[in-house]
């Protein structure tokens, strides 16, 4: 759950970033460091989305608890 | 043994055997289940009609005072439901249903109860817009209450897993029809509010007749869903299907498919998406500096040292050329001097005297270059090639 909590807080960082070099109202050193985060960012984005594997999970009733089993489709047909 | 066989008017038996209905308790206030045929609407606002099925038919009337309380509209053929009471209209010598309330039966009965529930929550409020709440832009948990199996729960994994793969899938595997199937979808939807574990949610299933989605159309599964903090996106049926659910979700799907599109961003643009923000990183940065480099030139002025080695290297420069010209110079003038000076030498008065040639000069210095200078006895210098000698005229 951590990692695509970073997926949107990342992109959004870099929109942010690219919003502020292309108004350019900073620094040269501000700018240069901005442009370092932002390769950075989008270098972690990629690797968010391609490394991603779906996961599915269904809930069963145990004992009276609730608890998470894997889903495979088909299992229960 | 013959009775009596007893004589009545028309009017008393009439009169008799409405008596012997009006004092039968179930039959002043019981239903009766038949088709609608012969139906009038008299202009007094009274309906006329029968009551039939395969074995007879049944006369009926329902007053205007009744019959405005009808939900909907009667029409033959139709299956209902009627309530009131049997009695003898003895001026037309027949028994006939006086029905006060009238409902359709069957299928029919359920179409209204959707459209009164439809009608009564709507004016609560819980089809608002500004009810509705927005989905998240990037799930990291879709919560599904749905069954486990069916072409629902396959269609939306399928295109979850095609589309966006990083969010995680949770089911609570759910009833869709039947009893307990309302029941099981609210529970469904107060676990995922209640744990928190889920960002957004698709409630739904397949297609089915209004029978069949009938839990979606129930108050309680309304009621659960609008209360919900989680968005829920509904996706019951086919796209025709419109359930109560689908008024009161935050999003309707047509189908459990477009759900799954709906609740995610495609993989691909968000790929195309970051390959755009990087090359305007790249350019806009790029663009940043080249702007930086050129007011740092505008501004800072040359620094001295440089200014003075520059001067140097331009005086150098200068001297170079100006030495080339001048040796051109000086070797033109000597030639054409050179030239005047043979000219001259040939012109010199010494160069003459050593052809043979001698100057006269008076006392005075001027030379007597004419017979007028002459004087017969007058002395001058006669200058010859190897030095000068007195001489007088004769």
């Amino acid at each position: 759950m951590a990692e695509n909590i970073n997926f949107e807080k990342n992109i959004t960082e870099l929109e942010e970033i690219v919003e502020k070099l292309e108004k350019n109202d900073i620094s040269l050193d501000e700018s240069l460091k901005l442009f370092e985060r932002g390769v950075k960012l989008s270098a972690r984005c990629n690797k968010l989305l391609d490394d991603a594997e779906q996961k599915v999970n269904v809930l069963v009733k145990k004992d009276g608890e609730i608890a998470s089993e894997d889903f495979l489709l088909g299992d229960e047909e | 043994m013959e009775g009596k066989v007893y004589t009545a008017t028309v009017s008393q038996l009439n009169k008799f055997i409405k008596q012997m209905l009006d004092s039968t308790p179930i039959l002043t206030n019981i239903w009766i289940k038949g088709e609608i045929s012969n139906f009038k609407l008299h202009y007094s606002g009274h309906c006329y009609l029968t009551l039939k099925d395969e074995g007879g038919v049944l006369k009926a009337v329902m007053f205007k005072s009744s019959a405005n309380k009808l939900t909907f509209k009667p029409e033959d053929g139709m299956k209902v439901l009627a309530r009131g009471r049997i009695s003898v209209y003895e001026q037309g010598g027949s028994y006939q249903m006086y029905i006060e309330e009238m409902q359709p039966d069957g299928v029919g009965s359920l179409h209204i109860a959707y459209e009164q529930l439809k009608a009564k929550l709507a004016e609560e409020g819980l089809f608002d817009e500004s009810h509705k709440k927005e989905l998240p832009k990037y799930p990291s948990n879709i919560g599904v209450v749905t069954a486990t199996t069916g072409a629902a729960i396959r269609d939306i994994i399928n295109v979850l897993s095609r589309r966006y793969p990083c969010a995680k899938v949770i089911i609570y595997p759910s009833l869709v029809q039947g009893d307990g199937a309302s029941a099981n979808i609210c529970e469904g939807i107060k676990y995922f509010n209640d744990t928190k574990c889920v960002d957004v949610m698709i409630v739904g299933r397949g297609g089915g007749s209004i029978e069949d989605l009938w839990a979606f159309n129930e108050e309680a599964t309304a009621r659960a869903i609008f209360a919900s903090d989680i968005p829920i996106v509904s996706a019951v049926g086919h796209e025709t299907d419109f359930t109560i659910a689908d008024f009161v979700a935050d999003l309707r799907a047509p189908t459990p498919s477009a759900a799954a599109e709906i609740v995610v961003p495609s993989i691909h643009e968000l790929n195309d998406k970051i390959a755009s923000l990087k090359s305007r990183l790249v350019f806009s940065e790029l663009n940043i500096i080249k702007l930086k480099r050129a007011e740092v030139e505008k501004l800072k002025p040359k620094n001295p040292q440089t200014k003075l080695a520059d001067t140097r290297v331009y005086v150098d420069d200068l001297s170079k050329r100006i030495m080339r010209n001048m040796s051109l110079v000086i070797s033109k003038k000597s030639d054409a001097l050179k030239a005047v000076t043979g000219k001259l030498d040939a012109m010199s008065p010494l160069a003459v005297l050593g052809r043979g040639y001698s100057i006269a000069r008076d006392d005075d210095g001027n030379v007597i270059k004419t017979l007028a200078g002459v004087k017969s006895g007058k002395e001058f210098e006669l200058i010859l090639s190897d030095g000068e000698a007195k001489a007088k005229f004769v």
